[in-house]
């Protein structure tokens, strides 16, 4: 077992990865998808727009890429602190 | 071979495949009924939770919603998907690293207090019993569609089903039974959605269909779909009608929701690994998608078809004869889901956007499900599509079902009434509780408060104002207490549930209201949009209540810390 300043090392990485990842969750869906949809209506998108893309198909691709990317970035960060199973 | 047969074929096909696999895997201990033995493959249990999660509202009723709701709805596809990050990053790979059988157990540990575990049950039940309902709702109208009996008849046939069906199981048949389940849902979602993008667009991805170009005018069918909307008087399709507020709050309750049910949560105490935690999620979300990308092409190419029905010579012409309406609509109109009302006496369907004139209602719970027949595809279309709706309603219902009973025997009669209860009795009283849960659950989705998905986006609010704050906080903070944690679920719950109850009817019996969500209590704020707030309120209670009654004893600081830690999770694999 890593001592304690390691641990807490660990988790301030992890922490930071959530929080970036967060960010683009927000993003994408609140912020593209709804409140900011105003600013993308002049990018046409097959008869609307962008912000009515990303509410309805782009955040979920966004999303999926967000988790894949965190499980890869955190088995990394395991292995780099020797907390892997 | 006639409709009828055909689905009785299909439907009891799979139903026979479901049962054969429940037996084959059903669990032989109490380990095996809570969390499948810990020994699931993280690509196979994300697949489970897909056919867990998506329920009766996602296949039968989402699209529906979508199809009369537009831009505006986008909300439940954001919010149910949007969840599994939150899952993915804050409260799987600890959970599974605290190495538990229930949700309960978790707060109550965290917290140090019997109290804690016992609101977490109550929390626990009320969303789950309520997303029961969304689900017995759904099961009542493919019933009632394919067996062609009353929409009442098809809900006890269903329950009955549904009972059998999760006692059977535990949780590691139905792990198995859901994976069968999602193959079927997916199937059945995807086959008619390519026929009709196909006949539509010519894009036989329904998901690139929908921003494609329609066949016949060359316009993007977006576009086209909005000028057959302005012409029957219809609000448009792909504009914003509700408040950005609203909106806002509605996917941030979904997101939480999801994050919250301790249904789709006991699912990652099932895989052997905390990384296979994280990863199950995702793949978990790769299964959902592939439904929630197809869902919105759904919803904008059944409304099309149903204006292109009702107006076969273009919307500027007279509608359709009602004598010389198609089968799909007759066989509708017997489950009293799809109604005619002749209000001018021409005997004209009319399909328009002035609720006054208007002539034709259509349920939205039957969009999904009548699809197939509107685009006049091929009876073993109709029949799997009647099999995928049952799938999905079926394996939540067994999954929300094993949540319940665990809670009652595990936390409620093991953890607190009767600790030194055997083994056996504690799986009879598991089955026991499922028993009262499917009762009560039948009674309401007889009354239910909503078309199936609103129903279930309720659960989301109890479950976002109640569960997930508690978890998180267990997690990212060492200094709320037993008190705070307490106060806090009590006041996110209650709050919702009062909210809730204000427009929906206490106890969502019906008249009992005071608002409605057309005007609701607090600015634009729905009811079912309240679970952000109820979130807001238990987070800031939790907060100043532990603020102001003391520290975490030094043991619970230690277990905050080991479940950060992921090394150590397989050694709570048997216990």
């Amino acid at each position: 077992m890593a001592d304690h300043s390691d641990n807490n090392a660990y988790w301030a990485a992890n922490m930071r990865i959530i929080k970036i990842s967060l960010v683009i969750w927000f993003i994408v869906s609140f912020g593209f998808g709804i409140i900011l949809r105003p600013l993308l209506a002049g990018i046409p998108v097959g008869g609307t727009d962008l912000g009515f893309w990303f509410a309805q198909q782009g955040s979920i691709l966004v999303f999926l890429v967000l988790i894949f990317v965190y499980a890869a970035r955190m088995n990394k960060l395991d292995k780099e602190f020797g907390v892997d199973e | 071979m006639d409709q009828f047969t055909l689905n009785l074929l299909v439907v009891g096909a799979t139903f026979a495949l479901y049962i054969g696999i429940a037996i084959w895997a059903r669990a032989g201990s109490t380990s095996e009924f809570y969390a499948a033995g810990r020994g699931v493959h993280p690509v196979m249990n994300g697949m489970a939770t897909g056919a867990d999660w998506m329920s009766a509202a996602s296949f039968i009723s989402m699209a529906g919603i979508i199809a009369f709701g537009g831009y505006d709805t986008s909300a439940y596809l954001m919010g149910w998907t949007g969840g599994y990050v939150l899952l993915a990053m804050l409260l799987a790979p600890y959970l599974r690293k605290f190495g538990k059988f229930t949700v309960p157990e978790f707060i109550g540990d965290r917290f140090y207090s019997p109290t804690a575990r016992l609101v977490a049950v109550i929390c626990l039940i009320v969303a789950s019993v309520t997303y029961v309902i969304g689900q017995m709702t759904g099961v009542g109208v493919a019933f009632s569609r394919f067996l062609e009996v009353s929409n009442a008849t098809g809900l006890y046939i269903g329950a009955a089903i549904v009972f059998l069906y999760a006692v059977l199981g535990g949780m590691k048949g139905i792990t198995y039974t859901q994976v069968a389940q999602y193959v079927v849902l997916i199937i059945a979602y995807t086959i008619p959605a390519v026929f009709i993008s196909l006949q539509l667009t010519g894009n036989p991805i329904p998901g690139l269909g929908l921003f494609s170009s329609d066949v016949t005018t060359g316009e993007p069918i977006l576009s086209t779909l909005n000028g057959l909307l302005a012409d029957l008087g219809f609000a448009s399709y792909t504009e914003q009608h509700d408040t950005t507020l609203n909106m806002f709050l509605f996917t941030m309750s979904l997101m939480i929701g999801t994050a919250g049910l301790p249904h789709v949560i006991v699912r990652f105490f099932t895989v052997p690994k905390v990384s296979d935690a994280r990863s199950s999620a995702g793949w978990a979300l790769v299964f959902i998608a592939l439904l929630y990308l197809t869902a919105p092409a759904v919803g904008a190419m059944a409304r099309m078809n149903l204006i292109n029905t009702v107006y076969p010579n273009g919307t500027t012409e007279a509608p359709l004869a009602y004598d010389a309406r198609p089968d799909w609509v007759s066989n509708w109109e017997k489950t009293g889901l799809l109604t005619f009302d002749d209000k001018n006496g021409d005997g004209l369907i009319n399909y328009v956007g002035d609720a006054g004139a208007n002539e034709l209602d259509v349920n939205r719970d039957i969009m999904v499900l009548a699809n197939p027949e509107i685009a006049q595809l091929p009876g073993w279309v109709i029949a799997l599509i009647a099999a995928g709706g049952l799938a999905a309603a079926l394996s939540t219902a067994a999954g929300l079902l094993l949540a319940i009973s665990s809670a009652v025997s595990h936390d409620l009669i093991k953890g607190r009434l009767n600790p030194a209860i055997s083994e056996k009795n504690e799986l009879l009283a598991a089955r026991v509780s499922m028993a009262v849960a499917i009762v009560v659950a039948t009674y309401l989705g007889l009354n239910p408060p909503g078309f199936a998905a609103q129903t279930v986006a309720l659960a989301f609010g109890l479950a976002a104002s109640s569960i997930f704050p508690a978890l998180m906080m267990g997690i990212f903070s060492k200094t709320i207490n037993n008190k705070g944690a307490v106060a806090g679920m009590l006041a996110g719950l209650g709050i919702t549930l009062l909210y809730i109850f204000l427009h929906k009817g206490w106890f969502f019996i019906p008249n009992t209201n005071s608002f409605t969500d057309a005007d609701p209590l607090l600015l634009s704020i729905k009811s079912t949009s309240f679970g952000a707030i109820g979130a807001l309120i238990n987070f800031v209670v939790a907060y100043f209540v532990s603020k102001s009654t003391g520290a975490v004893p030094a043991h619970v600081v230690e277990l905050v810390e080991s479940i950060r830690i992921p090394r150590g999770a397989g050694s709570a694999q048997d216990h």
